[in-house]
């Protein structure tokens, strides 16, 4: 696998993974409405997946037959959903980051990236927007859900780290162009999402914990019930087609 | 609270009434029209209107309201015969 | 023009017309029944998306369930230009004062499930549905529209996914066999008891509610997906079904089966009941939250 497919990997499986956990929430959100707009997003998710795994090798091998040190998703990303505070919050922190990812990777000198980024920038734009809005009115809401959503927001925050961190890989895309430095990203992330934690009353968390671990394969136990439930029916079946 | 729909389905057309949704502020109602009814491209414009603030005729009224125009066919191009052989009329 | 002046001219109730109140009753009712049917069916079709077989599977599963949340919401609309609130109606539905259809009480033990009732149960919800686009009821009739505009891609993927199963693997060709084994009848149920024992369909049909008799729909489904499952070289199970030289006739619907299911005593009534009252609960802090920060934050007129 080139230095690029590794890449394009990690970032198709961070929306893989994202896009599985949301679509667990199908016939489950606290309004039909949200039902809609949480599946909304998870198709987009499903979708910019798509596009980055085909780019790499055929999409369903991927998805379906790959074991879990392969996989290199972010940990934030394969946590458990939690109530919708925890699930809001998540969002939030990943849209965050991938709204400006997506802005400089579609100006990537790799073709692949810059044609994905293109799309997927409007997609994460929405998605930000959504969860903000939620992410507000729970922070501002009751003080139940104000405890709720600050309570998800802490449990989900340290892992948010770990999209900021580079390995010799990111650093040698970012000297070809290939794609932005996490440098420049993480001062971008923090002021959005500084600005919705405080319209939304919440209260910025601090933590020296940073779990760490996605980018190489190694993942939560949360991650095994995942791949275990996405992939047992492909896998029950060599060979077979849907 | 009950919101209702406009969609423009696209340029150079009016909005039209889609159906109605539900939402505590105008920005949800706003995002959830779009999630809700222009998910295959139905638009290119919403408006949302708080249900309650629609002011309708009544149909007690139908007949004060609009049967007065029904006699009025001189308003309509159809009414004047065009002598034949004639254009641009 | 009075009501039944309307009726009698084919012409539309809407909203604000005068009705009769048993008019008004029947089609609150109706298009309830028709809106929790649309989100208890989220349930056993979203049972499969976590462990859709491919992504391009998932990806169609998730939009199509994503459409049964939209379509809920339409008819929820639709019953509300009648004087109900939504609230009200998933109250009645979540105490199990309403019915949705019973067809939904059924599981979905594999994957093949998902297609049957992409392929079985849409497709005879067409059929019902089709029809409805026409009822003298507007609203009502334009969510229909609407439903069926969205809903053409429902069936079809379900035709195309068994399609792919019965040309597949032994074990696929028997997944597929046997979820057809399980959804005919139930699919056969969905059109309601014989019009003989079907004493309000009579009034539905003289209001223009309803446009053609449970009998002759479910005869054209029948019909039309007997060929189907010949195609697919798949064998209904119904050792009685025969060809009279106009039409496939079928044998003795277990009508029993039917008022059990209807009763509370299907497979999943309890399981799919309690699921939605557990969303709806779950959910509660979160609508709290959202009228809280509405009437802190609303413009001042």
């Amino acid at each position: 696998m080139t230095p690029v497919q590794a890449y394009t990997l990690r970032l198709g499986d961070d929306c893989l993974v994202l896009g599985q956990r949301l679509s667990e929430w199908a016939a489950r959100a606290p309004t039909l409405e949200e039902d809609v707009a949480l599946l909304n997003i998870a198709l987009d998710l499903l979708g910019t997946a798509r596009s980055l795994l085909g780019a790499v090798g055929d999409e369903d091998a991927l998805a379906f037959l790959r074991a879990e040190p392969d996989w290199t998703n972010a940990l934030l990303v394969e946590l458990d959903n939690g109530d919708f505070g925890r699930t809001m919050a998540r969002q939030l922190l990943v849209s965050a980051y991938q709204v400006p990812l997506w802005a400089a990777l579609a100006s990537s000198t790799d073709p692949v990236l810059a044609g994905v980024a293109g799309k997927a920038v409007k997609e994460a734009t929405y998605h930000l927007d959504h969860a903000s809005a939620w992410v507000v009115r729970l922070g501002d809401g009751t003080a139940e859900s104000h405890a709720r959503v600050q309570a998800g927001l802490d449990g989900v925050w340290p892992y948010a780290a770990e999209l900021f961190e580079t390995d010799p890989l990111v650093e040698s895309l970012v000297q070809q162009g290939i794609t932005a430095a996490p440098a420049v990203l993480l001062p971008v992330w923090q002021q959005t999402v500084e600005r919705v934690l405080a319209e939304a009353t919440l209260t910025v968390p601090e933590s020296s914990w940073r779990p760490t671990g996605g980018r190489s394969g190694r993942h939560t136990e949360a991650f095994g019930y995942l791949l275990a439930e996405m992939q047992h029916l492909h896998r029950a079946h060599p060979g077979a087609s849907w | 609270m009950l919101w209702e729909v406009f969609v423009r389905s696209r340029r150079g057309l009016s909005h039209t009434h889609v159906g109605s949704l539900h939402a505590d502020d105008a920005h949800l109602a706003l995002r959830n029209a779009r999630d809700v009814y222009t998910r295959r491209q139905e638009g290119t414009s919403i408006w949302v209107v708080p249900a309650a603030q629609i002011v309708a005729s009544s149909p007690d009224e139908k007949d004060a309201f609009f049967d007065p125009a029904g006699d009025k066919p001189y308003r309509h191009p159809t009414f004047y015969d065009v002598p034949e052989g004639l254009t641009h009329l | 023009m009075d009501f039944q002046q309307v009726i009698d001219t084919d012409g539309r109730i809407e909203p604000r017309d005068q009705m009769p109140d048993a008019y008004r009753q029947t089609l609150v009712r109706q298009i309830a029944q028709h809106a929790h049917s649309e989100i208890i069916g989220m349930q056993p079709e979203g049972n499969w998306i976590t462990r859709a077989p491919s992504l391009r599977r998932k990806a169609i599963l998730v939009a199509k369930v994503q459409d049964e949340a939209g379509h809920g919401l339409y008819l929820y609309g639709a019953a509300e230009t009648l004087g109900v609130d939504r609230a009200e109606l998933l109250d009645l539905l979540h105490a199990g004062r309403q019915k949705y259809s019973t067809i939904f009480n059924y599981p979905t033990t594999s994957w093949a499930d998902v297609a049957a009732i992409g392929w079985l149960v849409d497709g005879a919800a067409i059929m019902n549905q089709v029809p409805l686009t026409r009822c003298s009821y507007g609203p009502y009739a334009r969510a229909m529209t609407r439903i069926c505009k969205e809903e053409s891609f429902h069936q079809r993927q379900g035709f195309e996914a068994m399609t792919v199963l019965s040309r597949g693997t032994a074990a696929q060709q028997q997944m597929a066999q046997d979820a057809l084994d399980r959804w005919w009848w139930p699919a056969l149920m969905m059109f309601g008891p014989p019009d003989a024992a079907s004493p309000n369909s009579a009034q539905s049909m003289a209001w223009g509610i309803k446009r053609f008799g449970n009998d002759e729909l479910r005869q054209r489904f029948v019909d039309a997906t007997v060929p189907q499952a010949e195609f697919l070289g798949l064998t209904v199970p119904d050792p009685a079904l025969s060809w009279d030289g106009e039409h496939h006739r079928s044998g003795e619907i277990d009508w029993t089966e039917f008022a059990e299911v209807m009763k509370g005593n299907g497979p999943c009534n309890r399981q799919r009941l309690e699921f939605r009252q557990q969303a709806h609960a779950d959910g509660a802090w979160v609508r709290e939250a959202a009228q809280a920060y509405a009437s802190k934050h609303r413009p001042v007129a």
